[in-house]
């Protein structure tokens, strides 16, 4: 596990290259061209405040800003993987002519996916800053957050893009499973709305955790749960190491398989 | 250091799945049906069977061999993008492959961005890359298209591009896979260049062509891979020619196979009246066996059997022999010859014996007829058979190759 982070750590010049060449290709020759990295949420957020303020009406103070807190790390989250999931199979000539440290190719969706999700804080704050959210020092603690979210990112993707390469159905279960998962994790609707009787079941699933660990940070002002955090902490590095172990074994088929 | 090898291979196997090969993937639904399924020895095919070879530095190493001979598998492990199954691959020095011109491009990058892309890819940093900048675009020869999208770029200029960046990484160890054979001819000319200067300068290559008058030039050793076993290996000259005459001979016995197959003759277009009909051809060579290459300068025996159906007058049997691009290169007929058949019997065997089949290598058809004196025709078949001649240098033209010599002299005397 270690040789496999130091070479990537090794290769971030090339990670980096691969990352700015997947941020900026992404919109490259459209008219808003990079402005799209901040559109696309605000669309999105429009989407959905509508459909949840306006027509379900679900009662809220400031319900906008709560869901855009857990929306913008699940969109990180789920195109992560949906994005990741192909990354090996569709690395083409980079896989199967060109001799490369793979793992780049499914940190390369992560990193960009991450680095869009960063950029589209500034929005976050600009609606916290609307609707009278106010900042507290609890937001530091979106580093610690945002680091274990990364990980477990990291670790479902490296996983998922090796099995992909064998199974090449994953790609396709993985986007219906991640709409599944979507609305299991309270991202669209508070903890509260949860019956009671299904609340333990929420501590089950890492994604909900690491979205109520966004919500305490940013908009409830306060530092997040640490037990259950510290939890996923543990799963991710687990899940990292079995990813690592499952995709070192197998890299040398990838380019045979494709 | 000089002692050891740049590249030493020992005992080289690769076996791809076959399963893998028909892109028969496993599937959920296979696993769950089979999930224990075993896979037996005939589940491979075997690409590389047992490879040795020793490559000293500053050496240039050709691979020729027939297509799916195993070629770019080695080529790929010696660049270790594939893993052996058995025996081992060593490459020491720094490695670049010319497998692949471009690797990583982004269409809607602009070639100076593609340049950065690309080199990192290939393992350059920034630095090395910026310190390179203007060789790789001088060497290029884009100039002002530098800075448009590579997506409009003709591929001409893509593999340019490519190719700038991949010979600038400056290896030790340089594997080229069949790059010479695109871009035009100055391009051509450059890469040939740029070869020339990685060998004075002392450098190992490894190339895969079927361009053979290019391996005859660059290459100090070559090797003819078969069926995924080196089948001939050393001084260029001598392992081209054999490789030539192997292929040769693979050709004669496939067509002869085909031949054998044909139970009725397979004419592209036949017409006529019927009252004769022409049952078999064969073509021969001077043993009377049959054959689908000869040898320029050598006999050709052409065998028509016939049958008359119906009582026929002046009956007169030819034969056209085309190029492969339609010209015809001779044509005769029996009743141009002056031959009288008379009263030919019911059914027999025609034999028009070539003593020197003075054509240039390649491709030719045949027609056969069986037609009255005026022109009726009894029984045509066009491109009934196809051989190929071999033989003498490759490279002349025409139609015709003649018995011939050269010889100078100086005025005055007879040469």
């Amino acid at each position: 596990m270690v040789s496999h982070l130091s070479e990537l750590a090794k290769h971030r010049a090339l990670l980096w290259a691969l990352t700015t060449r997947e941020l900026k290709g992404r919109y490259r020759g459209s008219l808003f061209g990079f402005l799209w990295t901040f559109l696309n949420p605000l669309m999105l957020l429009g989407v959905y405040a509508l459909v949840f303020s306006v027509y379900f009406r679900i009662q809220m103070d400031h319900y906008a800003v709560f869901m855009f807190t857990g929306l913008l790390p699940w969109v990180f989250f789920s195109s992560s993987l949906n994005e990741g999931a192909g990354a090996i199979t569709d690395g083409g000539s980079l896989v199967t002519k060109v001799l490369f440290p793979l793992q780049v190719l499914p940190a390369v969706k992560v990193l960009a996916n991450f680095v869009n999700y960063l950029l589209s804080l500034p929005i976050l704050f600009a609606f916290f800053l609307a609707n009278g959210v106010d900042f507290t020092w609890c937001l530091l603690g979106f580093f610690i957050v945002a680091g274990v979210h990364l990980v477990f990112t990291y670790a479902l993707t490296l996983l998922l893009s090796a099995a992909n390469v064998f199974l090449r159905d994953t790609k396709h279960i993985i986007g219906n499973l991640l709409t599944l998962w979507f609305f299991l994790t309270p991202i669209l609707y508070p903890l509260a709305q949860v019956p009671d009787a299904f609340r333990p079941l929420v501590y089950f699933n890492p994604a909900a955790i690491i979205t109520l660990a966004y919500h305490d940070v940013f908009f409830w002002g306060r530092w997040p749960a640490w037990g259950p955090l510290a939890g996923v902490a543990a799963l991710s590095l687990v899940l990292l190491f079995m990813a690592v172990v499952i995709f070192e074994n197998h890299k040398e088929y990838f380019a045979e398989k494709i | 250091m000089s002692e050891q090898a740049a590249i030493e291979v020992t005992g080289l196997v690769k076996r791809f799945r076959r399963e893998m090969l028909k892109r028969d993937y496993t599937t959920w639904k296979t696993l769950l049906l089979r999930p224990f399924q075993r896979r037996g020895p005939g589940d491979f095919l075997t690409v590389l069977d047992g490879v040795d070879l020793s490559v000293p530095p500053g050496s240039t190493l050709a691979i020729i061999g027939e297509n799916g001979s195993g070629k770019s598998t080695l080529l790929k492990i010696l660049a270790g993008i594939y893993k052996a199954d058995q025996g081992e691959a060593r490459v020491r020095g720094r490695v670049s492959s010319l497998i692949e011109l471009g690797a990583g491009f982004h269409p809607e990058f602009s070639g100076r961005e593609n340049i950065f892309l690309n080199g990192t890819i290939l393992g350059l940093s920034k630095k090395e890359i910026q310190a390179r900048f203007e060789d790789i675009v001088a060497y290029s020869g884009l100039g002002d298209f530098i800075e448009a999208p590579v997506r409009t770029y003709s591929s001409g200029m893509y593999v340019r591009l490519g190719f700038a960046v991949a010979v600038n990484v400056d290896p030790d160890v340089l594997l080229v896979d069949e790059v010479l054979a695109v871009g035009d001819e100055a391009f051509a000319h450059k890469c040939e260049a740029k070869l020339n200067q990685f060998r004075s300068e002392g450098k190992t290559i490894v190339m895969v062509s079927h361009d053979l008058i290019a391996v005859k030039k660059f290459a100090d050793e070559v090797i003819w891979l078969d069926g995924g076993k080196v089948a001939a290996q050393g001084e260029p000259a001598m392992v081209i020619d054999a490789y030539r005459q192997g292929v040769a001979r693979r050709e004669d016995q496939v067509g002869r196979k085909r031949a054998q197959a044909q139970a009725e003759l397979a004419a592209k277009r036949r017409w006529g009246h019927g009252e004769v009909e022409i049952t078999a051809v064969r073509l021969l060579d001077e043993q009377g066996a049959p054959h689908a290459v000869f040898t320029s300068g050598r006999p050709l025996g052409v065998e028509i059997d016939y049958q008359i159906k119906a009582p026929v007058q002046d009956l007169v049997f030819g034969v056209a022999l085309h190029t492969s691009a339609g010209v015809l290169a001779y044509g005769s007929n029996t009743d141009l010859d002056g031959i009288e058949l008379g009263e030919p019997p019911k059914q027999g065997t025609v034999r028009l014996a070539i003593e020197s089949l003075d054509l240039v290598q390649g491709s030719y058809l045949l027609d056969v007829a069986a037609h009255a004196a005026d022109g009726r025709a009894y029984d045509y078949l066009t491109q009934v058979a196809s051989f190929e001649v071999r033989g003498g240098p490759s490279g002349d033209e025409g139609v015709w190759r003649p018995a011939h010599s050269w010889s100078l002299a100086p005025p005055g005397e007879s040469a």
